[in-house]
């Protein structure tokens, strides 16, 4: 190695490329700072962060918790990051270099430290799923609604089959009240959520899925198709409304009134591709409809979908 | 005669499309424009598309994957646009346009931008670090290159001709099939997969026989670099995953063109058998994107810390565990499904699992920074600006990874900013690494320091941009692939978003002047003796660029980090009393033509032209008999000429300017001292 010839004109002073460096760190973390804040603003309303029933209550703490254990290992992770790079730089002469070094207990560390974060998230991830199996009825003291909920091209159908009517785009129901509701489509892959009171489930078609959820207040929520379905998915949007037990019978009546009734024929203009589908009430439902549906596609399981 | 082709077929539908499809005409005649005013085609015949050798594949797959970057880029920067206006508005993009750009875009990035990226690499690298002349088949590896071009150029094509699918880069039945997208767009995706997969399929089992089969005498198993471990799972997978992909393709063409029930709705069909065998093959395919670039990170660690790598044999059994573990949880990827909570659970555990090598690996990484002495190349920088982002993201991916989380995750934006923070900072920083570290080798002379890190700042603030405001937009509720919206508060985080575009634009723009800058600056930053950044593997002991056949001498291994220990040793630049012949294999045209053959099928496929697609086939089998066939397959380089190759490689070393040791700690070996003979 030759060391006998000058060093050649530096392109960057020893000091100054490590000031270069932190000074381009120090904007980079105040952007993504910019960034984390702006978050925050948003996420006091978001129906996620801020859920309104106990499901989607459940599963916001599961994420922040686990989030919180993560961090045991993330954050030593960064302070790492920021301290060797910096302690470490090439130009740094105080620092000790240690070639060859190598460690077995810090090696060991290294599996076990990870090992012991995953299993403690694994055994939430094996009590979370079963206690928010989606087709697990809710703990309440009052008895569940069962609605039958149809995804179409781009709405969505909801039938009440104990009231015997049914709606397109509008769901509502009593607060408190655990909401069981049968899902199919009569088309592609769906997927039916309402972000702010937890879990969605896809919607397929000969097919009939479950999910249980329950709003703790009245309130207005905005309910989706999540899984890309054609051109009219970005409107294929419908309005959740927990009202109070008076509210949601009076309501019930109101739908009653209409004079619209779905039977076979209005069934089959219903289904044909339409989008931004205005709330239609329909006072009277074809007997079995939700099973004729699924029978469309597969006999065999629409006599499953009578339980 | 012509199938379902009509002159409807040309996308005069709108502007927009005519607008795309008019560039890529354009742009297409402009190159081969330029190509034949510099009279190189027989240049370009002779030297690369014919070329067999390792190297000059690997940088045609590069070449590819960069240029499938800025298409998919386009791609990523209309959609920002649109979904950064279009509150209570239609934006500038119908949902028939809009829905074709976000299925191209991750179609692109997966499968001919990210996979072209990682295999060229390898091409380039492992055979070079295993102390090999060549890949095991090198005319399977022409072939390989020339069918994922084939993918590219039908994904290209759907520009021009007929559209582009709009059911997503996953294709989910049945709105993939024929009763929902009857025109010619799933076509194009299937086709594209088929024809890109067949060639990963044979690059794996290439890559799995040349690293079992071809190392240089004692580089056993526990002493090959990191970066060809990685390779090795990853060609493992390769080999194992995508027929899974292949059948779910060919299923779904049966159902398309036959009328077949797999997937449809009714009939028996069952959409659900599509989604397990998509991610079966799925969940491989993304560690297939990750693992090289983990290996590239074990390369820049060690070479910009002069440090050997913490935890070598930890690393190399993690990379098997998670090659392994990844056939394990593709059912992660649709816990909404309607599985039970037994079944959902145990797939969220298998995926937790994955989480433990992988933080072994950060960890390990991180510790061989430690006691090190660090200099800031670009790459260390891509390095580290990637141990902090894929933190984040691999935090996301574990939180997804519990069904009652995913449960109101999966389909939002959360889930769109997870993967992107894995796909970005995890896969395509570690590739750019790579080009930062390895162009020197390639071409002989480094690329342009402050260009390269013009383009790191504008990716690494571009991506926080672009991504943080979409996990915030998961948790206020909005989906993926929405053309436009009517809730007011997610829009400044779109436009927040579409800045972060923006940057990274620029990241594009100041990455293609970086080259171009080199390229005009090469004489000053030229590689005089092939290890410009003091490397510790085999690589480095070739020339740059390497003679064709790598080593005149194949080298005796006998450590890990061979090249280090020879160059401590003194051993490294030894010249041998004789050279010996060197028999290479001969160009050949048979991974074009096939390819060529591919890529007519496909289109003929697409608009079922079925005279053309049993003649394309029949040309293919007749094709590879022939090659099989033939014995007229290699040539010998003397040994006189080996000679003169080695000379001027020793009076390059020689010419090299002394090198610059300010920040290479005493200890570490530097170049040759000029001259110098064992």
């Amino acid at each position: 190695m030759n060391r006998s010839n000058p060093p050649p004109r530096p392109l960057r002073s020893s000091g100054g490329e490590g000031k270069a460096i932190s000074r381009k760190l120090l904007a980079a973390a105040a952007v993504a700072g910019l960034a984390v804040l702006l978050s925050g603003c948003g996420l006091a309303n978001a129906p996620i962060a801020n859920p309104q029933g106990p499901v989607g209550l459940a599963e916001r703490n599961i994420l922040f918790r686990a989030f919180g254990i993560m961090m045991i290992v993330v954050i030593p992770v960064f302070i790492m990051a920021a301290w060797f790079s910096w302690r470490y730089r090439a130009t740094n002469a105080r620092a000790r270099y240690q070639p060859n070094w190598l460690s077995n207990k810090v090696d060991a560390v290294t599996w076990i430290l990870p090992a012991l974060i995953v299993i403690a998230i694994a055994v939430h991830v094996w009590i979370f799923t079963h206690a928010l199996d989606p087709y697990k009825p809710l703990d309440a003291p009052a008895k569940p609604l069962e609605v039958q909920a149809v995804a179409q091209d781009w709405k969505w159908l909801f039938i009440y089959p104990e009231q015997g009517i049914a709606t397109v785009n509008e769901i509502a129901f009593p607060a408190g009240t655990p909401l069981t509701l049968r899902i199919t489509s009569d088309t592609v892959m769906n997927s039916f959520f309402i972000p702010a009171l937890g879990s969605q489930i896809f919607a397929m078609a000969g097919m009939q899925t479950q999910l249980n959820l329950l709003a703790s207040e009245p309130g207005r929520f905005v309910g989706r198709n999540t899984q890309y379905s054609g051109s009219g998915f970005a409107d294929q949007h419908f309005e959740a409304i927990a009202m109070t037990t008076e509210d949601f019978d009076a309501w019930v009546e109101k739908v009653r009134q209409s004079r619209t009734a779905l039977d076979e024929a209005a069934y089959t203009e219903l289904a044909k591709p339409s989008s931004k589908v205005p709330v239609t009430y329909y006072s009277s439902v074809e007997p079995n409809l939700f099973a004729k549906i699924i029978a469309t596609y597969d006999s065999s399981m629409a006599a499953m979908a009578g339980q | 005669m012509f199938g379902r082709l009509t002159i409807d077929a040309l996308p005069l539908y709108s502007a927009i499309a005519a607008g795309g499809a008019l560039i890529t005409v354009f742009g297409t005649l402009a190159v081969m424009a330029v190509i034949t005013w510099l009279k190189a085609w027989g240049y370009l015949w002779r030297e690369w598309f014919t070329s067999v050798d390792h190297k000059r594949i690997g940088i045609m797959y590069v070449t590819l994957a960069l240029i499938m970057l800025l298409r998919g880029f386009i791609d990523a920067i209309m959609m920002r646009t649109q979904q950064a206006i279009a509150l209570n508005s239609d934006g500038y993009l119908p949902p028939s346009h809009f829905d074709q750009i976000f299925s191209s875009h991750g179609t692109i990035m997966i499968f001919f931008m990210a996979m072209p990226f990682l295999t060229g690499l390898i091409n380039i690298i492992v055979p070079q670090q295993i102390g090999a002349r060549d890949v095991a088949f090198p005319y399977l590896n022409s072939m390989s290159l020339w069918m994922t071009a084939a993918g590219a150029a039908l994904v290209m094509v759907s520009l021009v001709i007929g559209k582009f699918s709009t059911a997503g880069w996953t294709a989910y039945p049945p709105y993939s099939g024929a009763e929902y997208s009857p025109g010619v767009g799933v076509d194009y995706w299937i086709w594209a997969v088929l024809i890109a997969g067949v060639g990963s399929t044979l690059t794996g089992i290439n890559f799995i026989v040349t690293i079992l089969k071809k190392r240089a005498p004692g580089m056993f198993m526990m002493r090959m670099p990191l970066f060809t471990w990685t390779a090795f799972c990853t060609a493992l997978l390769m080999a194992f995953a995508f027929p899974a992909i292949t059948v779910v393709g060919v299923l779904l063409e049966l159902d398309r063109v036959f009328g077949m029930h797999f997937f449809t709705n009714g009939h028996g069909g069952n959409l659900m058998m599509f989604a397990n065998l998509l991610w079966i093959w799925g969940h491989p395919e993304v560690y297939i994107l990750i693992l090289p670039a983990f290996g590239i990170y074990s390369s820049v660690v060690t070479t910009f810390s002069s440090k050997r790598l913490f935890g070598y044999t930890s690393l190399v059994w993690a990379t098997a565990a998670i090659a392994i573990l990844s056939f394990s949880v593709w059912l992660h990827h649709f816990f909404t499904m309607g599985s039970s909570a037994n079944v959902n659970s145990a797939f969220g555990i298998a995926t937790m699992i994955i989480a433990v090598p992988t933080g072994v690996k950060v960890f390990d990484w991180l510790f061989t920074m430690f006691r090190g002495r660090i200099r800031f190349h670009v790459s260390m920088m891509y390095l580290i600006a990637f141990i902090v982002t894929f933190v984040i993201g691999g935090v996301t991916g574990v939180l997804l990874a519990l069904p009652p989380a995913d449960y109101v995750m999966h389909n939002s934006t959360f889930l769109v900013a997870h993967f992107h923070n894995m796909l970005i900072p995890g896969a395509l920083f570690g590739y750019f690494a790579a080009v930062n570290l390895w162009f020197p080798k390639a071409f002989g002379f480094k690329l342009d320091d402050r260009w390269g890190r013009r383009s790191f700042w504008c990716w690494v603030i571009g991506f926080y941009l672009a991504f943080m405001p979409l996990y915030v937009l998961g948790f206020m509720g909005m989906p993926r692939r929405m053309e436009h919206y009517d809730t007011a508060a997610w829009q400044p985080y779109l436009v927040v978003a579409f800045i972060g575009a923006v940057f990274i634009l620029f990241g594009l723009i100041f990455l293609v002047v970086q080259i171009a800058v080199s390229v005009k600056n090469h004489a000053a930053l030229r590689d005089w003796t092939g290890d410009p950044w003091h490397g510790r593997t085999l690589e480095w002991l070739t020339s740059s660029p390497p003679a064709p056949y790598n080593f005149a001498v194949l080298p005796k291994v006998e450590s890990l980090d061979a090249f280090h220990a020879m160059k401590e040793e003194g051993t490294a630049y030894q010249r041998p009393e004789r050279y010996e012949d060197i028999r290479m294999p001969k160009n050949s045209a048979f991974g074009m033509i096939v390819g060529g053959l591919a890529f007519v099928f496909g289109f003929a496929a697409v608009w079922y032209i079925w005279w053309l697609v049993a003649a394309c086939a029949a040309a293919i089998a007749i094709t590879v008999i022939i090659r099989a066939s033939g014995d007229d397959t290699e040539y010998v380089m003397t040994a006189a000429e080996v000679e003169a190759i080695e000379n001027r490689r020793f009076a390059d070393m020689a010419k090299a300017p002394p090198p610059d040791l300010r920040h290479v700690p005493v200890g570490v070996p530097g170049a040759p001292v000029p001259g110098a003979v064992s």
